[in-house]
């Protein structure tokens, strides 16, 4: 049995399974499901100011399906809690009390005034509860009102608010940020700077999921309108794989330590969050498009996978990935790899052949014989190994990559002749 | 022993029951989930094997799509009775069993039941997606309106010709609507689907006249610009034994026609039931007299299962509904007391090197109030004696690839040609022959 328990920024839990800071993580009904569940922790449901509560419209989510599969990008276009401060903060506390060995960090989102931190700071250490989140990565509704996304995206702002919540509080903050911007890098290093002990990412990815051809109007559509929203799911996960690479890679946040958030589903998705250095992953949609019991084959699948692989805690292969995450000048243009073709495994689909001949290096010859018998076959000469057949062969280890040796030594385009800028 | 026939074995309810849908149509979510199966082949074998041709990955595409209409359009433009195939067709010889989900899953995708969603889903909207090109001023005749007739009667139309129609019976819709067990032609289908072809216009349909008693090939001639000849089949294989014409002794065809036009609780059923046959004809006969509620239905073939017409789908249908299939048994010789079928006397076969069946002089008795023959139809050339016909060849009228015959203004197609007998195969040969008369009509 490998020992799942995750360690993030002082923040520990059982598992490295959290649920994100979203409807899930709203209420301590829900939360107190989750653990029962089996969840790690959580990131409670986005806490605003004292005060009126904000108001959430109707119908909040939208999403996209393909090919019979639910939910494979979600969007939603509610806002942060419309419960009132108070309720959430005995909620919190209650929670806490009774499950003290799951993490519960909570989200915050105040307006960009010291005093408005230091206030809900005071608020949030009397719950009990193990670190906050700043929401700087909300992209619809608050960051109109400068919160969320509108801080995340300048980078002064978060350092500012990140030493802010320093100052006023012992509690771990994670910094949770946008993908709404160019250079991920930039506002981890703020955060970095600023002080926080982690990075939560990625947020939610402004969208527009669907257009109703019919109300003529984005979905969800509210009263005839819709509006951008947040974009989440298994759709984003490369999205967030890639920015958490260039967070791990980034010499100036090397040891920052990162909670993943992006489509995580599975044990495997998680997984390949960890290996890219993450040190707990956060979940929402599959939830929501499940419920909490998904958690059963997380907890099952990462710990029979480690054990498989002789991992007897997370700390062994967590970031074992990052080296290899390189910049496309030093990969080896001398490597060469062609498809091969498994003809007893073969269904004779075409789909090799017709996606090659159409889009790509015609490589792949198409025979019929008399019998009607389809063979594909690859033509190792015009192949440049580009993977595509190998992509859209419904059969698995029917098509596989099989590497060249062909003697060279390792180049990269800096040593290559047809590269104008290279070292003489 | 005395026979037991009677109407109304079992209840009208009952029998409506049992005369439902085989298949329940498939709803929009499976429709989108099956559809979602299709791997989109290139070149792909389903294709190959519809003898229409229907571009089968591209219609289940459009099914996935939410473009049920396109999909629809896809495969009446290759077969105009795409409905009635997506029913009727033997697909788990045809396109299902060449699907490559075959191989990678043991499971085919369901295609004929997509066609039928596909195709359904356009005849309820009332859309008509056919138009007629620009009047040619030439006519053909038409003898059958059969699937095989009807095909090339549309197709003419579409490419712009008039056409008419001479149909022997009643009704047009020739085995569509006499012919195929009523379990797969529900609702008035077959009439439905001929209203839907003549939407087209140009295409008149004269009912109640034979050729070779009201019309003849020769005149028929020389007043039209070229003939298409669907005659279908015009005879039944007899069995040559004494007692052939006894009481309870039936056509399966003539039998399945009364099915299909009568009302079901009129129908006379016996308690025991023979059917001698191994085709799909068989089957349809004995499926459908157990449904009205014979007691025990015994289908003997001379052969094994692997000679039989009848596909095993069809034989798990029969076997499903309660019909005991025997094999490797032939008729000798049938008891009649007072002119009425008591029993059927059968010898058991082994089949010799020749690939024969060859009585083994052991037999056994099966008490029979009804025994149907579904031993096989022909094409009796009678109807065309009167006239210039063209060449016969193994007991059909002979055409080439073009569905033409030896008269260079006549075509045939469907069940009077060479090649299987099926709806599928008929509209192709009458969408064959369209494209080469008018090729003939406008190059000679």
């Amino acid at each position: 049995m490998a020992d799942l328990t995750c360690n993030i920024a002082g923040v520990t839990s059982p598992n490295p399974f959290w649920l994100a800071s979203a409807p899930p993580t709203d209420k301590q009904f829900n939360v107190e499901r989750a653990f029962e569940a089996g969840w790690g922790g959580v990131v409670w449901k986005t806490l605003g100011e004292a005060g009126p509560p904000i108001v959430n419209v109707s119908s909040r989510y939208g999403s996209i399906d393909y090919n019979g599969q639910r939910m494979i990008g979600l969007n939603n276009i509610e806002l942060i809690t419309d419960r009132p401060l108070e309720i959430n903060l005995e909620e919190i506390t209650a929670v806490k009390r009774d499950w003290p060995d799951r993490a519960v960090v909570v989200s915050l989102m105040v307006p960009c005034e010291e005093q408005a931190w230091r206030e809900i700071l005071e608020k949030v250490e009397q719950t009990g509860c193990d670190g906050v989140e700043l929401n700087f990565g909300c992209p619809h509704g608050m960051s109109e009102r400068g919160m969320g996304a509108a801080v995340g995206q300048v980078p002064e702002y978060i350092q500012e608010v990140t030493e802010w919540c320093k100052h006023y509080s012992d509690l771990p903050v994670f910094v949770k940020l946008t993908p709404n911007i160019s250079d991920i890098r930039r506002p981890a290093r703020a955060a970095h700077a600023g002080g926080a002990d982690a990075v939560s990412l990625i947020n939610t990815i402004n969208s527009i999921v669907t257009i109703d051809l019919d109300l003529m109007a984005p979905t969800p559509t509210v009263d005839g309108k819709g509006v951008h929203g947040g974009y989440c799911g298994p759709a984003v996960r490369p999205i967030a794989l890639s920015m958490v690479s260039e967070i791990a890679r980034d010499p100036r946040t090397t040891n920052l330590p990162i909670s993943g958030i992006g489509g995580i589903g599975n044990w495997r998705d998680a997984a390949e969050f960890i290996a890219l250095g993450c040190g707990s992953v956060q979940v929402c949609t599959a939830a929501m498009c499940f419920g909490f019991r998904i958690i059963d084959d997380m907890v099952d699948g990462l710990n029979d996978w480690m054990d498989e692989k002789g991992y007897s805690n997370l700390e062994d292969f967590r970031g074992a990935a990052v080296p290899n995450v390189t910049d496309w000048q030093y990969l080896d243009l001398n490597y060469k790899s062609i498809a091969t073709i498994d003809q007893d495994k073969c269904i004779e689909c075409g789909l090799c052949h017709i996606t090659c001949e159409d889009t790509s290096h015609q490589a792949i010859a198409a025979n019929k014989d008399k019998d009607g018998k389809r063979t594909y076959t690859v033509i190792d000469e015009e192949c440049v190994g580009c993977n595509l057949c190998h992509l859209v062969c419904p059969v698995p280890d029917c098509i596989s990559m099989v590497e060249v040796e062909n003697g060279l030594p390792y180049m990269n385009w800096g040593d290559h002749p047809n590269n104008p800028m290279r070292d003489k | 022993m005395s026979s037991d026939i009677r109407s109304g074995r079992l209840s009208a309810e009952s029998i409506r029951e049992n005369y439902a849908d085989l298949h329940a149509p498939l709803n929009p979510l499976q429709a989108k989930q099956e559809s979602a199966r299709c791997l989109f082949c290139h070149d792909a074998p389903c294709t190959e094997a519809c003898p229409t041709g229907i571009d089968i990955p591209g219609f289940i595409r459009k099914i996935s799509t939410g473009n049920s209409q396109g999909a629809a359009k896809t495969i009446l433009a290759e077969n105009i009775m795409g409905g009635t195939c997506a029913n009727v067709c033997p697909v788990e010889e045809l396109c299902e069993q060449v699907c490559v989900l075959n191989t990678a899953e043991d499971k085919p995708v369901i295609i004929g039941q997509l066609q039928r969603y596909a195709t359904d889903h356009l005849f309820d909207s009332g859309a008509q997606p056919f138009i007629r090109a620009a009047d040619s001023g030439k006519h053909i005749a038409v003898i059958g309106a059969g699937p095989a007739g009807l095909s090339c009667a549309h197709r003419l139309a579409m490419l712009g010709h008039q056409v008419t129609v001479f149909e022997a019976k009643d009704k047009p819709g020739g085995l569509n609507e006499y012919g195929l067990a009523t379990y797969k032609m529900l609702d008035e289908r077959a009439a439905k689907e001929v209203s839907f072809i003549l939407e087209i216009g140009n295409i008149t349909i004269n009912t109640g006249i034979s050729l070779g008693k009201d019309i003849e090939l020769d005149a028929l001639r020389e007043v039209y610009d070229a003939v298409f000849i669907g005659l279908g089949h015009n005879a039944i294989n007899q069995l040559w034994l004494d007692n052939a014409n006894a009481e309870g002794v039936h056509n399966a065809v003539d039998f399945i026609q009364r099915i299909r036009q009568q009302d079901l609780t009129s129908l006379p059923v016996g308690r025991n039931v023979v059917v001698i046959g191994g085709g799909n004809t068989a089957i349809d006969i004995a499926v459908q007299i157990k449904k009205l509620g014979a007691e025990t239905v015994t289908m003997v073939y001379r052969r094994g299962t692997d000679q039989m017409g009848a596909t095993e789908y069809e034989r798990e249908v029969a076997q499903t509904n309660g019909v005991l299939i025997r094999t490797h048994a032939q008729p000798v010789r049938i008891n009649a007391v007072d002119g009425q079928l008591i029993s059927v006397v059968f010898e058991y076969t082994r089949v010799d090197s020749d690939g024969r069946p060859v009585g083994t002089g052991e037999t056994f008795t099966t008490p029979a109030d009804q025994l149907f023959k579904a031993i096989g139809q022909s094409l009796h050339p009678g109807p065309l004696s009167k006239s210039q016909a063209p060449d016969i060849e193994r007991k059909r009228i002979w055409v080439d690839q073009n569905q033409r015959t030896s008269l260079p203004d006549v075509w045939a197609g469907g069940d009077c040609t060479t090649g299987d007998d099926l709806t599928v195969v008929a509209v192709q040969d009458g969408k064959v022959a369209a494209h080469s008369i008018d090729e003939y009509l406008e190059h000679g």
